[in-house]
């Protein structure tokens, strides 16, 4: 193999051609927009399986820009972020991280979940998040200045109840954060049934049913039904299954491990269909 | 020779003197005639413990009496006496109404002693409390009672249910129930004026009848509620209820359309009464209470009017200052999400979490947030207060160990050195609760172990060091970088793996008020045997503290482990010898807690509350906004000093403050005391994943 063929993480691979589904619930779309225009970084808050991800997807989309999405872990480290050499042959070659790879091209970097990365990792954000807007590469003294259309974008849930992995306010205190939440009853069912391919009348039974595992938050569960667990039940449904076994299998089972929630989580699905 | 049977008049001699304190007194001449007809022997046996019943209470004795031919006949001599104990025990248990129920119910005690399957509360409750917390946001509590209704906070089941042959069908029959009731609170049925409209009955039979015709009402208008919002549901109540008594079926088609209320309930309660027909059994539908129901709503209304009024006068206009004038405000329920929307000189205003219950919760019990609720308060405060009693002995033969600032919301300022800190070591017990329990639990500690030595076994791989077992990869090539572009190489080119430094220090801090007595003291105990069991296992520093006291002046603090001992045979039998004490005066606990804690040298520090509900002291005045604030003020001391809290609770009635004094991540609540033990390692392995 030679530097020449070797296939590498492009922005323009993460480029979207067809417009994600997006249902606006408030005004995030337009101040997402402003943020963007003067060049401000943006944190997301929210449960997971709210949209926060699709979000980022469709503004990336509108506003017409590359999108690099980095799902942090905890092994999450600065090289795994800016990048690392190589050996191709018997010569070195220098591979851009997916930061770097974002900042070269003026992307939106979407870091998912940032709370799970290593706390090394801010280093190299926070020159990026301020007035600053550059990236230092230490490993090749190059200090890359990101264009105009760059932006950074990252998101945490605020619901995780692990002292360890809070975002640091010196962190959170350089974005604009935009919070989210699980949409309204009738939103979240025209959410549902579009992306599930279903009736409005199946989606609002669905809709009902994260209403009811969300009162239990707190009580048993750390989390109540999120969209998505919604939008997989849908899928399941349009693909033939029957409700209640669609949403055993997609909401029920995926929320809790614990027999007697589960339980529960069976006696509520029963209810509503 | 057998004695010839007692004539009427003799009868009712006799059940005159046993039963002249009775209420019932003037039916007592209807009462010997039905005695008349039993053979001598039952008479007898009906006079002996129609005369027992009376001594306790008279009301007693004439339910013996009224019911015997019946229970005779159904139950036999034995079970007679069995049912008739039966009642009187649930009276010295229970008190007179739930005893006067118990009679009543033939048919139940007949299922019972027939060997029917009956279903139990006890084993029915904890499924039942998370399914009706499920369908309402508003919390409701279950407890067992006579029979089923509802006072629109508690839901009260009878304690076991014997209708159908099956256990299964009874467990059912427990949920249609709890769910009809749950219903009667969700769809409106004590939104009008219920006693008035029953007024028109004055007589105790009639209102009773009344009652249950409502009740029957109610359920064919509720039915079609349910059906409409939980289809599942609705099919399993069709179906244990089978077809509406044909009495009913007028009513049907009125009652289950979409708009009906429960005036037009009582519309049809009309008609019913003028027709006089007896109203089927209320097997399926509960019964009613509408002034028990009227009381509790009327208060829980005051306090959501309250609360929503004090937040809106708390809030500030857009530029920080108060609004100018009322009409500045604009609220309104959004149709959508339910949520309460207020708007301050046009400027959108979130509200707590706790405000916008309380919103819901009245649009709820009246169908719109009524225009008095929403004008903000002046600046009286409102406290509830319902403590009596002399003020305790306040002498100590020593000075206070420790003296702390206390806050005081009413003054929006501290008490300096408000309050007496005690400490002092619990008095070690034998250690035998500490054995059984490890006995016990042996398999689930075994567990317990495993898994948080699996926490502490995730190693870190250290890159860039001198020596190593591995080599490392990413500073060979930047190495080999080096050495071809001419610069001298690093010569740290191994990894490492290295144990993961958790540098925690957790502190507990354990309920002992009085209110743990019993069960919850158990399971504290237990939980505590299964953290340092799993503790050890993690090597996390950590250290045990319970508190309790009585006012100010005395604030106990037992050790119980402190961060240098080790879990020894002595934390064993302290352990061993937590006791339920006084109240939870729990600001001046956490704020001496965090001093021991702040001493640590450890990057993380962790306050685990165990308690069974919210602040409180003797005397009115910890009790309720008080306490909550000043624990909310000492929570955020601590959080200036770095030590994040967490509260493990039981108080299921306790979100409106949880949320406010730990903020929204920070509490677990579990919905059965029996789990505490088994849930608390588990809690404290997720904070500190």
């Amino acid at each position: 193999m030679t530097a020449a063929n070797l296939r590498t993480i492009t922005p323009e691979l993460e480029s979207l051609g067809a417009e994600p589904y997006y249902q606006t619930v408030a005004d995030e779309v337009a101040l997402f927009e402003a943020a963007a225009t003067k060049r401000l970084p943006v944190l997301l808050k929210g449960p997971t399986g709210c949209g926060k991800t699709r979000f980022v997807e469709y503004m990336a989309w509108k506003l017409g820009r590359p999108l690099v999405t980095v799902a942090c872990h905890d092994d999450l480290t600065t090289a795994d972020l800016v990048g690392r050499y190589l050996i191709v042959g018997d010569e070195t070659v220098w591979l851009d991280g997916p930061l770097t790879a974002a900042v070269r091209a003026g992307a939106i970097c979407y870091l998912d979940e940032i709370v799970e990365a290593r706390k090394d990792t801010t280093v190299v954000i926070h020159p990026l998040a301020d007035t600053r807007r550059a990236l230092a590469v230490d490993k090749r003294g190059e200090l890359i200045p990101a264009p105009p259309s760059f932006m950074l974008v990252i998101s945490y849930n605020p619901g995780y109840q692990s002292v360890l992995k809070e975002i640091k306010p010196s962190t959170r205190q350089r974005f604009v954060a935009l919070e989210f939440d699980y949409p309204g009853a009738e939103v979240e069912a025209q959410i549902v049934a579009t992306e599930g391919g279903i009736d409005a009348a199946m989606a609002k039974k669905l809709v009902r049913l994260g209403e009811l595992t969300r009162n239990l938050k707190g009580a048993g569960l750390d989390e109540g039904a999120s969209t998505r667990l919604l939008v997989h039940a849908a899928q399941l449904v349009g693909a033939g299954m029957a409700p209640t076994v669609a949403a055993t299998a997609a909401v029920a089972r995926a929320l809790t491990d614990d027999p007697d929630m589960t339980q529960t989580l069976d006696d509520l699905v029963r209810a509503v269909f | 020779m057998v004695e010839r049977k007692l004539f009427e008049h003799e009868l009712e001699e006799k059940l005159d003197t046993l039963l002249f304190a009775s209420a019932s007194h003037r039916s007592i001449g209807r009462l010997a005639a039905l005695l008349e007809a039993l053979p001598r022997r039952h008479q007898d046996l009906v006079l002996h413990w129609a005369g027992v019943a009376a001594q306790t209470n008279a009301e007693l004795g004439h339910m013996i009496a009224m019911q015997a031919p019946q229970g005779l006949e159904r139950l036999g001599d034995a079970g007679f006496e069995a049912w008739a104990l039966a009642g009187l025990d649930t009276y010295d248990k229970e008190g007179l109404r739930a005893a006067m129920e118990r009679l009543r119910d033939l048919d139940g005690f007949v299922a019972i002693r027939a060997g029917r399957l009956c279903a139990r509360f006890a084993e029915v409750e904890p499924r039942l409390a998370r399914f009706v917390q499920g369908l309402s946001g508003r919390g409701l509590a279950l407890k067992a009672g006579a029979y089923p209704w509802t006072d629109t906070e508690t839901l009260f089941l009878p304690e076991r249910i014997a209708h159908f042959a099956g256990v299964e069908d009874n467990r059912q029959l427990y949920k249609a129930l709890a769910v009809q009731l749950w219903a009667q609170t969700r769809y409106g049925t004590f939104n009008a004026d219920l006693d008035g409209a029953l007024a028109q009955w004055p007589d105790a039979h009639g209102r009773e009848q009344a009652l249950v015709w409502l009740a029957q009402l109610e359920a064919v208008r509720l039915a079609a509620c349910i059906e409409r919002d939980l289809p599942g549901l609705g099919r399993l109540l069709a179906e244990l209820r089978g077809d509406w008594p044909a009495a009913l079926q007028d009513a049907q088609s009125e009652l289950s359309a979409p708009g009906a209320d429960v005036r037009a309930t009582l519309r049809w309660l009309a008609v019913f009464m003028a027709r006089g027909a007896v109203p089927p059994a209320p097997t399926f539908c509960g019964r009613l209470d509408p002034t028990a129901a009227a009381r509790v709503r009327a208060d829980r209304i005051a306090r959501d009017t309250a609360i929503l009024r004090k937040a809106l006068g708390a809030l500030k206009g857009a530029a920080g200052t108060k609004p100018a004038a009322p009409n500045a405000f604009a609220a309104q329920i959004n149709a959508e999400t339910g949520a309460l929307e207020v708007s301050v000189d046009g400027e959108a205003v979130s509200l707590p979490a706790d405000v916008q219950a309380a919103a819901q919760s009245l649009a709820q019990d009246l169908g719109e947030v009524p225009p008095e609720a929403l004008t903000p308060a002046g600046d009286g405060a409102w406290t509830p207060t319902d403590k009596r009693g002399p003020a305790p002995e306040l002498a100590r033969d020593r000075q206070a160990d420790f003296q702390y600032d206390e806050w005081d919301y009413h003054r929006n300022a501290y008490r300096r050195g408000w309050c007496h800190v005690y400490e002092m070591p619990v008095a070690p017990g034998d250690g035998a609760f500490v054995r059984e329990v490890k006995l016990r639990y042996a398999p689930f500690i075994q567990q317990l172990k495993r898994r948080f030595e699996a926490v502490r076994g995730e190693d870190r791989i250290r890159g860039r060091q001198p020596e190593g077992e591995e080599i490392d990869l990413d500073a060979l090539v930047e190495a080999l970088h080096d050495r071809k572009c001419g610069a001298e190489p690093s010569p740290r080119l191994f990894s490492r793996r290295v144990r993961n430094e958790r540098s925690l220090a957790a502190m507990f801090m354990v309920d002992m008020s009085g209110s743990t007595k019993g069960w919850v003291n158990d399971a504290e105990r237990e939980s505590l045997v299964m953290l340092c069991e799993a503790l050890e296992a993690l090597g996390d520093r950590y250290a045990i503290y319970g508190f309790s006291g009585w006012t100010r002046t005395r604030c106990d603090i037992y050790r119980i482990k402190s961060f240098a001992d080790r879990y020894d045979d002595g934390v064993r039998a302290r352990i061993d010898a937590i006791e339920a004490k006084d109240y939870t005066r729990m600001g001046v606990a956490i704020r001496h807690l965090t001093q021991l804690l702040d001493a640590q040298p450890a990057r993380h520090k962790l306050l685990v509350t165990l308690s069974d509900g919210r602040p409180d002291d003797f005397g009115d005045e910890y009790r309720g906004t008080y306490g909550i604030e000043d624990t909310r003020r000492a929570l955020q001391e601590a959080r200036r000093l770095g030590i994040k809290s967490h509260c493990v609770t039981i108080d299921r009635q306790g979100a409106d403050y949880l949320k406010h004094m730990y903020g929204a991540a920070s509490y677990s609540v579990l919905d059965d005391v029996k789990k505490l033990p088994i849930k608390v390692a588990d809690i404290y392995r997720k904070l500190t994943a």
